[in-house]
């Protein structure tokens, strides 16, 4: 039995990977903003199975509470192996294009605060010597592009930030997996207009959960996306600049 | 953003906003079009339709609340399919006492629509074993509706087409079972005298009953068929391997048509596994044979098809029976998935329910045009004679006339309606102009 931390617990995606570790039996410690959404959320979890799930409402954009709700979970679970974050906001380009403070709160929002989680669990499970910690980094922080380059650059930070935690866990018995979906059709996508290349969060979840279970360094999801990045990371600057991506 | 829309019928097609919920403790959105809650669109016709209007879709509410396994009792959102809470308590040993040709519906669409299924004459409809819910009215109001609480709205909500409201969540009573498994017989029958004696004679020992009708036969063949019946049962059987078909496209026209028709029809009727006695099913093809092939309704090409079924009263079920598979094999048009059962007695709990004492026949055409409308309306003309109804989830056509002759509460029921809510079907069926 996995005794698991969910930061974001009620995002379409999070939800998606902890009924995937329900059906497994595993415990769950969900954090999010909304107290009775994450209350459902864990009386679902609980009947599909998980021996365990309970819930703490926080603005997780304040890192001063991060110690308090990591040591809350801890706790309650009666120990931590596997932390999932997935909370996020997808910033609003124009916005940010026109205000230096929105754009600094993206980032503290999508980058700043998930680091701060990220120093303190990796020294608790650095302690432990095991655990697995998985961040929800994206596509869209393999390159920058000018329809998203604030968000991108955040989850660009993230991706890096999670590579060298990698590299600095890896003989402790930690696993880091940085995790990068491409388009799913969730509430924060729900403005787009969805064609061939929109997942699932339900199928997102199920590669989520089983790249947590194994340790895999770097998740796309859906793989597909692996090419497609590989492709756009590839294109020579002369021609990218004038792109219209 | 507006999107193109159909239900599983694939006509009409018709422009409307969709919006997915994926909270039961939200509010309603504001909107300034009526709105409509959309389940997984397995009605056929245009009840769960909204054109100009707004969707409000419901499948992310799917989350369980509680199930108590020394009970039965189920307590989950109104997004939740039936599916998904057979795969739950099944292994526990419980199982839906009601449950239609398909597991691909959500709890707010079965009472919705106070769905029926095979087993009617003993279990009723769906919404005889909701033991409450929780409706959400556009000014805010939550009212938890159950007979004894809330009765006025629990009797309107209930197969009140969700225009009372948004039903977030219920609370549901399972009964038990000895596993997947189900026992019984299937059995040939030449005609509908045969249909009406082994259906007398097999409702008192048999839960399950349905018969499928072959269209095409006229003369004196004229409504042979099969007659399956069964019970649940403990039984050592292999699980069935869950092998998904998958229609992946719509072809250009329909697979179903008269030369097609009168082969399947044929080869249904005489082939090898129509007779058996004493069968094991799995409750999986035994119950939900279609479901095994996904997006089988796109067979009918790109008009998509009409659903027809009516129940017509006892004292005239024979006769009118008689007359519209005369009309039917006559036409030329026919049907492949003619379904007939008779329905029991127990009065339905919904001021809108259609099942009620009588005889049902369910069918299927391909969408072709003012021939098949005609057709239609010739068998509304047989139900309203004999004093039937036509089952709203499955129509796209009938008049205004008809409904309000098949349904005659339904100004009663209108005051229950929320002011914030509309169908396609409603305005079609009344008249009115939003």
């Amino acid at each position: 039995m996995r005794r698991i931390l969910i930061l974001g617990g009620t995002s379409a995606i999070a939800e998606a990977t902890a009924r995937e570790f329900a059906k497994r039996g595993d415990a769950l410690f969900l954090v999010g903003r909304s107290a009775a959404r994450l209350a459902a959320i864990a009386d679902d979890l609980k009947v599909r199975g998980a021996s365990n799930a309970q819930s703490a409402s926080a603005d997780l954009r304040d890192v001063d509470t991060h110690e308090g709700l990591i040591r809350q979970a801890t706790e309650s679970l009666g120990g931590l192996d596997t932390v999932l974050i997935a909370y996020g906001t997808l910033s609003d380009q124009a916005a940010c294009e026109q205000s230096v403070e929105l754009m600094v709160q993206e980032l503290q929002t999508n980058a700043i605060s998930v680091m701060s989680l990220c120093t303190l669990l990796a020294n608790q499970f650095e302690v432990q010597g095991r655990g697995v910690i998985g961040v929800i980094s994206s596509v869209a922080g393999d390159r920058g592009r000018k329809s998203n380059y604030v968000y991108g650059s955040a989850k660009a930070a993230v991706s890096a930030f999670t590579s060298g935690l990698r590299q600095r866990l890896y003989r402790k018995g930690v696993a880091v997996v940085t995790i990068k979906p491409g388009f799913v059709d969730t509430p924060m996508t729900a403005a787009f207009k969805k064609g061939a290349l929109w997942a699932s969060s339900d199928a997102v979840g199920r590669q989520i959960a089983k790249a947590l279970i194994r340790g895999t360094p770097v998740l796309y999801t859906p793989g597909f996306w692996r090419l497609i990045m590989f492709i756009i990371r590839s294109i020579p600057e002369f021609v990218f600049r004038r792109l219209a991506l | 953003m507006a999107q193109d829309t159909t239900s599983w019928g694939r006509w009409p097609r018709q422009q409307q906003s969709v919006t997915r919920l994926s909270s039961r403790f939200d509010a309603l959105p504001d909107a300034a079009v009526p709105m409509l809650p959309h389940g997984n669109g397995r009605s056929y016709g245009d009840v769960c339709l909204n054109q100009n209007g707004l969707l409000l879709k419901t499948r992310g509410l799917d989350r369980f609340i509680r199930f108590d396994p020394r009970t039965g009792v189920v307590e989950c959102e109104s997004g939740v399919l039936l599916r998904e809470i057979i795969d739950l308590v099944l292994p526990q040993g419980w199982f839906p006492p009601v449950t239609p040709g398909t597991a691909f519906i959500t709890v707010g669409g079965a009472i919705a629509n106070d769905v029926h299924g095979k087993n009617h004459h003993r279990m009723a409809s769906f919404s005889r074993h909701v033991l409450c819910f929780e409706l959400h009215r556009s000014d805010g109001a939550r009212y938890i509706c159950s007979p004894s609480e809330n009765p006025a709205w629990f009797g309107a909500t209930v197969g009140g087409l969700g225009l009372t409201g948004l039903i977030t969540y219920a609370r549901l009573q399972m009964r038990r079972v000895g596993g997947p498994w189900f026992r019984g017989d299937s059995q040939r029958f030449g005609n509908l005298d045969e249909f009406f004696a082994l259906s007398k004679a097999s409702d008192h020992d048999f839960e399950y009953t349905v018969a499928w009708v072959d269209c095409v036969a006229a003369g004196k063949q004229l409504g042979r068929g099969i007659f399956m019946r069964g019970n649940h049962a403990h039984g050592e059987g292999r699980e069935p391997k869950q092998s998904k078909l998958h229609l992946p496209f719509t072809p250009p026209l329909s697979l179903v048509n008269g030369l097609s028709l009168k082969m399947l029809n044929q080869l249904y009727y005489w082939r090898g596994g129509a007779v058996q006695d004493d069968a094991l099913w799995h409750y999986g093809p035994f119950l939900y044979p279609l479901d095994s092939i996904l997006e089988w309704n796109r067979i009918y090409g790109p008009r998509g098809f009409f659903q027809y079924q009516c129940v017509v009263p006892e004292q005239d079920a024979e006769r009118s029976i008689h007359e519209m598979l005369m009309r039917i094999s006559k036409s030329g048009i026919g049907s492949f998935l003619a379904v007939l059962k008779n329905f029991g007695t127990m009065p339905s709990q919904g001021l809108m329910s259609f099942a009620r004492p009588g005889t049902t026949l369910a069918l299927d055409f391909p969408n072709g045009g003012a021939k098949t409308l005609a057709l239609l309306e010739t068998l509304d003309d047989i139900t309203r004679e004999a004093g039937g109804a036509v089952y709203p989830a499955k129509d796209a056509r009938m008049s205004a006339a008809s409904f309000q002759r098949y349904f005659p509460m339904w100004r009663a029921f209108s005051a229950y309606i929320d002011p914030k809510f509309s169908s396609s079907f409603w305005r079609r069926v009344t008249g009115s102009t939003i």
